[in-house]
This record gives C-alpha cells, sequence and structure tokens, in this order.
C-alpha cells in the first residue's frame, strides 16, 4: 500500500502489550485460589466489570472489522454493530440476573444443574470449545493482519505475539488478573478509536462534509501509487491508462499501460500508479458501489445480494441472540455479586458498547474518501489503521495512527484473554482435569496452542465473517438452551440435548461449508453464508417438540429452580435445604 | 409462626393479636411455603416468573417493532433510504446512531421494572430472614 503504517505503531503496540502483562502480573498478586482464578471471587463492582465485560467483547470485529465492512458494503452491514451491542440487551432482559442467580460457574455447570444431565454437559463442554476457538482464530488472524500492515512483518508474526502473550498471561494470572486488563483495554479501545475520528471530523468538515452517497463508484483525488501485497485480482469499470511497475496480466511490465474493462490479473509486489481522478477498481467478486447503492440499504445485502433481505435478518437474529451465548461473555456474569448487579452490569456495558460502534461506522464511511485503494486488494478490515495517517498526513497522522494500532492491539490481547480463560475454564474442569489451579494452567496452553496453530495455517479468512459465524452457533445452541431452561418449566434434559445438537451439528456444517467450501451462488449460498434464520428457529422447535414428548422426565424439583433463579437472593429462598 | 402452622393440632391455642404482628406472621408463612413448594409457593413463584418475562417479552417487542421492522420497510418503500434527516440518509442516521440510545432506553427501563417486581414479591414474602446470598446451587 502506498498509505503505510505510522512509525510510531511497532513502539505503540509494544507498551500495550508490556502494559497488558504488567497489569496481569500487578492482578496475579491477589490470585490465590482457583475461584479466584475463575470468577474472581465474585467481588467486582458493576462499573468495573461493565467496563471489562465491553473490553473483553470489543474485538477485532468490531475495532477493523466493522469499519472494514462499512467501506465495503454500506447500509446494510449498519446492522453488525447494531447487534453487536443489541446482544446484550437481549441478555439483560431474558438472562442475565437468572444467570447469576443460578451460581453456576461456567455453561456446562448450568445446563448440568439445571437439568442434571451428563451427556448435556459433555456436549456443552463440546460447543464452548468450538464457538471459543472459532472466535479465537480471527483474533489472531487480525493481529497477523494488523503487524503485517503496519511494519510488513510476515502473517504469522503478529498471531504468534498475541497467541502466545495471551497464553502465558492468562496461565499465569487467570480472570482475577484480566479484569483489571479488559477494563483498562475497554478505555484504551474507545480513547484510540474516538480520539483520531475528533481529528478526522474536522478533516470531513474542511472539505465541506463532502457527500460520500454520490452516484459514483470512489475515485482517487490525487495521483495514488499502490503496492499489492498479495496477488489479486482486480475488475476495472471502464478503461484506463495507468503506470504499472511488476508482474501483471501475465507478463512483466514497467511503465504505463492502458487496461480494458474487466479483469486483470497482478502478481504480489506489483506497484500501480493511478492517476488523480482515475475511478478505483475493485477486487474481483467484490461489487463495485456506487455511492448510491452503497449508502441504501438493501443495495448490497453486505455480501449476499441476491437475497439482501434474508440476509439482513439472518444477522439481525445471529447477533442479537447469539451473545448470550458466547462463553466468554457468559463467564463475567459470575463475578457478579447478585442477580441486581448483573442487571446493572449489563445496562452500563450497553452504554459503553453504544458509545463506541458510534466510531467504526464514521472510519468505514470516511474510509471510501480517504483510503479508497483498500477496495482494490479487498483488505478493508485494515481501514482503521490507516486512515488517520492517510487523511491527515503529518506527524499528527502518524501519531493518531500509533494510536489506533495501539488499540487495535488491545483488541485482539483483550478478547483472546477472555475466551481463553473461558475456554480453559471449562478444559481444565471437564476434560483435562478436576479443575485445580495447575489443571487451570495446562488447560490453557492447550487451548492457546490449539487456535494458534490453526491461524497460522490458514492465511486468508474473513475476519468478520467468522465472528458472525461463531454468533450464529452461539445463537443456535446456547441462546435456546439458556432462554427455555430459565423461563420454561417443561424443558426436559432429552429436549435440550436433542435441541441443542440439532442447532449446533446444522450451524456447524454451514460455518465449515462456508469456511472452507467454495463460493455458493443464490439460496444455498446464503443460507449457509447467514444461517442464523434457519437454524435458530429449528434449535428451539426441536428443544420444545422433543421436551414436550418426554414431559415425564422434567426435573422433580422443578420449582425449586425456578424460585433459586428468579427470587431475588436477599430472601434466602431456594438456595438451602429447609431445616 | 408455630401457632399458625398448628392448623391440624389438638386445639388452637389462643394467641394476641395485633396488626403489625400479623402482618410479620403472614409473610414468614408465604417464605415457608415458597421453600415447601405448596401450592401458594407455585402460585407465588410462577407469578414472579410470569410478571418478569411478560415485561421482558413486551420490551423486546418494543425492540422489534421499533428496529425489526426497518429492513422490510427499507425494502418496501425504497425512498426511505433517499431521505435525510438532520443532514444524514435516514438509514444511517437510525442504524448508525439513534439504534445505540434506543437500546439503553429500553434496557434501563428493564431494570427499573425488573426491580419493582421483585421489591413487590420480596414484600409479600417478607422481610430477610438469614440471606444465604451466595450460595451455590442446590
Amino acid at each position: 500500500m502506498a498509505v503505510s503504517g505510522s512509525p510510531y505503531a511497532l513502539p505503540a503496540i509494544i507498551v500495550v502489550t508490556v502494559l497488558t502483562i504488567g497489569i496481569g502480573a500487578y492482578g496475579l498478586r491477589f490470585s490465590r485460589t482457583t475461584s479466584d482464578f475463575l470468577v474472581a471471587s465474585r467481588s467486582i463492582s458493576p462499573g468495573w466489570n461493565a467496563s471489562a465485560i465491553s473490553g473483553e467483547y470489543l474485538s477485532a470485529a468490531s475495532f477493523l472489522g466493522v469499519a472494514g465492512l462499512v467501506m465495503k458494503y454500506g447500509a446494510d452491514v449498519l446492522w453488525y454493530p447494531v447487534g453487536f451491542a443489541a446482544g446484550y440487551l437481549a441478555l439483560l432482559l431474558f438472562v442475565a440476573a437468572p444467570l447469576r442467580r443460578s451460581g453456576a460457574f461456567t455453561l456446562p455447570d448450568f445446563a448440568e444443574a439445571r437439568l442434571g444431565s451428563r451427556a448435556l454437559r459433555r456436549w456443552s463442554v463440546f460447543f464452548v470449545v468450538v464457538i471459543g476457538w472459532l472466535y479465537l482464530l480471527p483474533q489472531l488472524q487480525g493481529a497477523g493482519l494488523t503487524l503485517r500492515t503496519l511494519t510488513g512483518a510476515p502473517y504469522w508474526v503478529g498471531a504468534v505475539v498475541v497467541g502466545v502473550v495471551v497464553t502465558v498471561n492468562v496461565a499465569n494470572g487467570g480472570m482475577r488478573s484480566i479484569t483489571f486488563v479488559q477494563a483498562f483495554q475497554y478505555w484504551l479501545k474507545l480513547t484510540a478509536i474516538a480520539v483520531p475520528a475528533f481529528f478526522l471530523l474536522i478533516v470531513w468538515q474542511s472539505g465541506g462534509f463532502a457527500d460520500l452517497s454520490g452516484g459514483q463508484a470512489p475515485t482517487f483525488d490525487e495521483q495514488t501509487s499502490v503496492r499489492v501485497d498479495t496477488g489479486v485480482t482486480v475488475v476495472l469499470g471502464e478503461p484506463l491508462t495507468l503506470s504499472v511497475d511488476g508482474f501483471a496480466d501475465g507478463a512483466d511490465v514497467d511503465g504505463p499501460v492502458r487496461w480494458t474493462a474487466g479483469d486483470h490479473q497482478i502478481a504480489a509486489g506489483t506497484v500501480l500508479v493511478f492517476p488523480d481522478g482515475a475511478a478505483v477498481p475493485h477486487v474481483s467478486g467484490l461489487p463495485a458501489l456506487s455511492g448510491q447503492t452503497w449508502a441504501a440499504p438493501l443495495g448490497s445485502g453486505g455480501g449476499s445480494p441476491d437475497h439482501p433481505l434474508f440476509a439482513t435478518y439472518s444477522l439481525i437474529l445471529a447477533t442479537f441472540l447469539g451473545t448470550m451465548g458466547l462463553p466468554h461473555v457468559l463467564v463475567r456474569f459470575y463475578t457478579n455479586p447478585d442477580g441486581r448487579a448483573a442487571r446493572r452490569t449489563t445496562l452500563i456495558v450497553l452504554a459503553l458498547l453504544g458509545v463506541f460502534y458510534l466510531f467504526p461506522t464514521l472510519y468505514g464511511a470516511l474510509g471510501r474518501l480517504y483510503t479508497p485503494q483498500l477496495l482494490i486488494t479487498g483488505q478493508t478490515d485494515a481501514v482503521v489503521l490507516l486512515l488517520p495517517g492517510a487523511a491527515l498526513g503529518g506527524l499528527l497522522g502518524q501519531v493518531l495512527g500509533a494510536l489506533v494500532a495501539a488499540g487495535a492491539f488491545a483488541a485482539f490481547l483483550s478478547t483472546a484473554s477472555g475466551l481463553l480463560v473461558s475456554v480453559s475454564g471449562v478444559l481444565s474442569t471437564d476434560v483435562m482435569g478436576r479443575g485445580s489451579v495447575r489443571d487451570f494452567r495446562r488447560a490453557a496452553t492447550v487451548a492457546g496452542l490449539v487456535p494458534l496453530v490453526i491461524a497460522a495455517q490458514i492465511d486468508r479468512l474473513d475476519v468478520s465473517q467468522v465472528v458472525g459465524l461463531a454468533f450464529a452457533v452461539a445463537a443456535s445452541t446456547f441462546c435456546p438452551l439458556l432462554v427455555l431452561g430459565i423461563w420454561w418449566r417443561g424443558l426436559t434434559a432429552v429436549g435440550a440435548l436433542a435441541g441443542v445438537l440439532a442447532g449446533g451439528a446444522l450451524s456447524l456444517t454451514a460455518v465449515l461449508v462456508t469456511v472452507f467450501g467454495g463460493e455458493l451462488d443464490g439460496w444455498p449460498g446464503v443460507l449457509l453464508a447467514q444461517p442464523a434464520a434457519w437454524t435458530v428457529p429449528v434449535a428451539f422447535a426441536v428443544l420444545v417438540v422433543v421436551s414436550k414428548a418426554t414431559a415425564a422426565r422434567i426435573p422433580p424439583n422443578i420449582g425449586r429452580t425456578m424460585l433459586l433463579l428468579h427470587a431475588p437472593e436477599s430472601l434466602g429462598l431456594g438456595r438451602a435445604t429447609p431445616s | 409462626m408455630d401457632s399458625l402452622e398448628a392448623d391440624g393440632g389438638p386445639a388452637p391455642r389462643r394467641v394476641r393479636v395485633d396488626l403489625a404482628g400479623r402482618a410479620v406472621r403472614r409473610a414468614s408463612y408465604s417464605r415457608q411455603e415458597l421453600e415447601e413448594q405448596t401450592q401458594v409457593g407455585e402460585v407465588l413463584i410462577r407469578g414472579l416468573v410470569r410478571a418478569q418475562l411478560a415485561l421482558a417479552l413486551s420490551l423486546a417487542g418494543v425492540v422489534i417493532l421499533l428496529l425489526g421492522t426497518l429492513p422490510i420497510a427499507f425494502a418496501l418503500f425504497p425512498a426511505l433510504g433517499d431521505v435525510y434527516v438532520l443532514g444524514l440518509r435516514l438509514p444511517w442516521l437510525l442504524l448508525g446512531i439513534l439504534a445505540y440510545p434506543l437500546l439503553y432506553v429500553v434496557g434501563w427501563l428493564h431494570v427499573r421494572q425488573a426491580e419493582r417486581i421483585e421489591d413487590d414479591f420480596s414484600k409479600a414474602v417478607g422481610p430477610t430472614q438469614d440471606p444465604e446470598t451466595n450460595g451455590p446451587w442446590q
């Protein structure tokens, strides 16, 4: 890319990483028992807890991916950040307080305690690990992308750095230290995205708020040179004379060439120089949206242009209902002192996320104005990193560029830590031991290494899409289990197991086909790329129907369980056998 | 309390009744019924769960009505996408900015109402008695 990262970015990333380790080590002095490790002894106030939840939640997908998607697809993908935030409203309305009152440590604990089934517990463990790893992959890959964008380091370096730092930190400190780290990360991320945004707004304003939704596709507003890092096929809307240095369309080129409209193959390392006013070519497969189509709803379908309405509703369902099923989100609720605190914490989280998500949209939109060349390679995930330098230039642009790089690294570190804590939590209690501190450390090492190995293998996997698929799996498995488990007396262990397996198998199949299979068009493509709209209803239906068919096996102590879940703790009801 | 439990006993003892004392006894009686899963206890807890669920569902309905209908509205009336309000296209204003305060307000209403429902339940059940706040399941 001609627009390169700031020279201060690497030092900023190092500072964030060292601070993370330092705060983690500070917290370590307080971590003593297993309970400290897993749920921070439940002594964290709502304000701290909410900052920590938000810090943990704002991942590579939120910090980089949302802006990248907005830049590519426009209005339709605004549902991603809205859904990421609205997931906490669903959590608040249906899950937060009862889940805390259940007193269970982890999702498998909840499943077993509510329905008394070991089989259900084992499958819950399986899905916690699957969702956790699925969500860890894009964090590590985001780290690889960031370091490559900023320093030119090979892709695997960033992934390994984040993977190792997080694994060591979690294995040594557990969650108590992580709570401090996460709370710090939220405020760092907010600062990192909000301060440059303020300056970007000034630049945009000084240009008279240039319209982003005009009839044209983005154009270069000055002569721009673009270096292609990985081989790519681009589509030209109209013939163009440009200067090419490298290997393109099967031949060595050095100098001006006239390209016809249509496809052009460009090899890695080639430098393209576009004249002022040229239309920006788009990577093959990415529609060249005019400003009008980009700005209007249902124009791009967020990458599913054939059936935008279905894709939009499926996305809404996955994000609204998937949040409550993400293991690293739920584990935080056990650190609230009681059910009411859990509710208040969630409300603060809604506010913190609402403020944060105002900004990625702005970056994505302004990216079309100031860094349109990202559309050539399709790597719009880098827009947040490159925009400050491109739009502001000079020392200010470089300093702000370093700030967003630090924020991005905070995002990978915090989300990966949270995921690792929850995955190692269930691994250490259910698979690899009995939940001692030593088991937890061993489990954390395994839980961190597996996705690291996979991430180093798969170079190109779309960050935001994998995250969306993780939401779809969570919404199709743990969401129905939690909601029906909390509110419906008729749920049976057989019904829950059948529903979780049905929703999990269907959504996982969709994930695997989408990620590893070929591109599918039409209905099969959209049904697999955005599976939630059919897998979530199927999961709920199977839970209900099978539970009704096995109604004789409703747990006999269901009345007491309902009392425990819904009565305020201060009454002390349902908590001890009456004397 | 034991006086109230003596229903099936030989001869009910005469007890002195004053208003305050009666309220306390009445409340503690509910607590015991809840703990022992009697029918009265069942009704009390079912009422609590139903009230909380109705609250959650109605607030979810508000969000579905205000946010969930937007894609259909944009599909049926594409012209909505071209309407400018405060210098922004309507979809960008609604989804990029206004959705977040809406989610917060709905959440705030939920917290307030859910705590009210719990307070009413607590009043019906009675004063706190050896609170075992953080007890584990079972």
